[in-house]
């Protein structure tokens, strides 16, 4: 296009973003080739990683861009993760059918219950979700059919021989890491991710310029819920066996919050850098029990407080660098070398109009 | 009938221990518009505070209480000045995520220190004592004490607002933060005031939920959440809200365990779903 003498054009990509996309790409066949040659061990392993970053990157999604700071996300997780139980062990569903139904469930309980946890905002919003949450722990607690506060076991996987049920549950559980890589920036490059992402960056803003803010975020909620339910439904599938007090732990929501804090909130690479430094820290802090809780509880605050940007914000302001094609570039050319070429990003947080 | 009665006024009394925990959850938030997610957490860190001197030094545990208030005084002041306030600005989430993740330091670090065992206080007789009223009810001495605390800092709380410079500094805060700071309030201090005058008031509640039953390192989120469902029930910014909100949700918890063991703290968050349904504003919301 040319105006005035000045041509420019409107590119989202960069030649590190089309470098990061095929990494991507090669990370997903590489996730994806596991089975072929790691472990069972591995595998387990790899499924609770999988669980983690999924359940991070939809935690980042409602709080990151959505704005909703939820700590009660486990009442998803515990509903998806009971759903499989339920269709599963006790209506003859083939448990890795059961586990897409897991998140449906868990979608609509979020959003039948969304008229109660919508009525609050902002810190009232997050304890309330927590208590939600509580009361799904309560109510699964009572239900004698599912084993009551004890819990019970998924014995039809018996059905199932050994190698089969182990690369099953891993192939399922890469299937939605990388389902919901996939759709989470297709989401965010559409109309619906621009205006999540102007919601991100000043509520009141979007709302003047049209955007359905309380539609957008009960979206964004119910679709977070939905992800976070698979993540049960698989986790549960791998561990074999259930209870009220594991499937509706806080702590899957504090792993999250941490994550996605510490990595970077409101980005997508956020959530992939903090998953990596959980794991890492829970590894070296694997003898110390409740340090490592303290370990990353202190990292998390120490974040919020001086560096609120995350990790990956930090390593994106200091080189400048955007893997994932979401910001729109200007890039002028009239009279400028292709090198360093002046950029103007639309859609940035906090660059709009640098030069 | 008579056992319905005496469920009630059992009810009531641990309405008053309620009440205990959620006037300074009513007071950050009522200041800050900022809910302080480790309340809870920081309620117990004051119960342990008090557990040394009164296992140590045979320190009655109501006496511990002012020692371990002031000390909370303190650290609410410092945590709110050196770390909290820097939080407060554009980002509504930060106040959120920092408080969360101090919930999460916190409640591992009593872990670590004090395992997770048990822990309660011992008053002796005054523990079991109960008045008989006639018509076969006998309250607790212990549980009437903590109604008639709860009932006297309530008083004395909303004296303060009312009537002293740094109450009506904390309701101008309150208002409006910019327009107090230009008559020379500073937001800052003002803010640590609050925090301070909120864990002084769960040093209270921390204490006396330790005498009337027992506390792990573990007993931080229930104590938080029966605070903030008091504040909601009763509805914003309204100290005697607050109050009657937290009987509401005591005479729930006991009429539902009544019903059937293990109902009972589901019959709190029940009745807390149910206003936020029909009245989302509390039932006695005002403008602190």
């Amino acid at each position: 296009m040319t105006e005035r003498g000045v041509s420019y054009t409107v590119s989202r990509n960069t030649r590190t973003s089309v470098a990061a996309v095929w990494l991507g790409v090669a990370s997903a066949l590489a996730v994806l080739s596991v089975p072929l040659w790691g472990s069972p061990a591995l595998m387990r392993w790899g499924v609770e990683v999988m669980c983690y970053l999924v359940l991070a990157q939809m935690w980042n999604l409602m709080a990151g861009y959505g704005g909703l700071m939820s700590v009660g996300m486990q009442a998803f997780v515990g509903v998806g993760a009971y759903s499989l139980f339920i269709f599963a062990q006790h209506l003859g569903v083939h448990p890795f059918l059961a586990i897409p139904l897991g998140g449906v469930m868990a979608a609509l309980a979020a959003l039948l219950t969304s008229v109660l946890v919508f009525r609050m905002r902002g810190g009232y919003f997050a304890i309330g979700t927590w208590v939600l949450a509580e009361v799904f722990r309560i109510a699964f607690s009572n239900v004698s059919l599912l084993g009551g506060g004890s819990g019970q076991s998924l014995t039809v996987m018996a059905h199932i021989d050994r190698t089969t049920r182990e690369i099953g549950v891993y192939l399922i559980a890469a299937t939605v890491l990388i389902a919901a890589s996939v759709a989470i920036n297709l989401l965010l490059r559409s109309r619906f991710g621009l205006g999540l992402t102007a919601i991100r960056d000043s509520e009141d803003a979007a709302e003047s310029q049209g955007v359905d803010v309380k539609a957008l975020k009960l979206q964004v909620y119910t679709l977070a819920s939905f992800g976070a339910g698979l993540v049960g439904a698989v986790y549960f599938t791998s561990i074999l066996r259930i209870s009220p007090n594991a499937a509706f732990d806080p702590n899957w929501v504090v792993a999250a919050v941490f994550i996605v804090v510490i990595g970077g909130i409101g980005t997508l690479e956020g959530p992939v850098l903090g998953t990596a430094i959980f794991f890492g820290l829970r590894w070296l802090l694997a003898d110390y029990g409740t340090w490592y809780w303290l370990v990353m509880g202190a990292v998390a605050v120490g974040v919020v407080v001086f560096a609120p940007a995350g990790l990956w914000g930090y390593v994106r302001a200091r080189w400048d660098l955007q893997l994932l094609p979401l910001q729109r570039r200007l890039i002028l050319s009239a009279r400028q070398p292709q090198r360093g070429a002046r950029t103007l990003e639309l859609a940035g947080k906090t660059e709009v109009g640098r030069t | 009938m008579i056992e319905w009665l005496d469920t009630i006024i059992q009810g009531v009394l641990l309405g008053g221990l309620y009440a205990l925990f959620a006037i300074g959850l009513s007071i950050t938030y009522g200041v800050m518009r900022v809910v302080n997610i480790g309340h809870g957490d920081f309620l117990v860190l004051a119960a342990y505070l008090a557990l040394w001197p009164v296992m140590q030094m045979q320190l009655n545990p109501f006496l511990a209480i002012l020692p371990v208030a002031a000390l909370m005084f303190c650290l609410g002041y410092s945590l709110q000045r050196i770390l909290l306030n820097r939080t407060i600005g554009p980002n509504p989430l930060a106040p959120l995520l920092a408080t969360f993740g101090l919930s999460i330091i916190l409640r591992n670090g009593l872990q670590q220190v004090f395992h997770s065992d048990s822990r309660s206080f011992q008053i002796g007789a005054l523990g079991t004592d109960s008045i008989a009223v006639g018509g076969g009810i006998a309250i607790g001495l212990f549980p009437l004490i903590v109604f008639a605390t709860a009932i006297a800092l309530t008083v004395l709380v909303s004296l303060l607002f009312t009537h002293t410079r740094i109450g009506i500094a904390l309701r101008a805060t309150s208002d409006d933060a910019e327009t107090a700071g230009l008559m020379g309030i500073r937001a800052r201090h003002t803010y640590g005031i609050a925090l301070a005058i909120s864990f002084a008031l769960i040093a209270v509640g921390g204490v006396f939920a330790g005498i009337r039953t027992t506390f792990t390192p573990e007993s931080g989120p229930a104590a938080l959440l029966y605070a903030f469902e008091a504040v909601v029930i009763g509805g914003m910014g309204s100290l005697w809200g607050t109050f009657a909100g937290a009987v509401i949700l005591g005479v729930a918890q006991t009429l539902g365990a009544k019903i059937a063991i293990g109902i009972g703290i589901l019959a709190g968050h029940l009745v807390f779903l149910a206003v936020l349904f029909f009245k989302p504003t509390g039932l006695f919301a005002r403008t602190l």
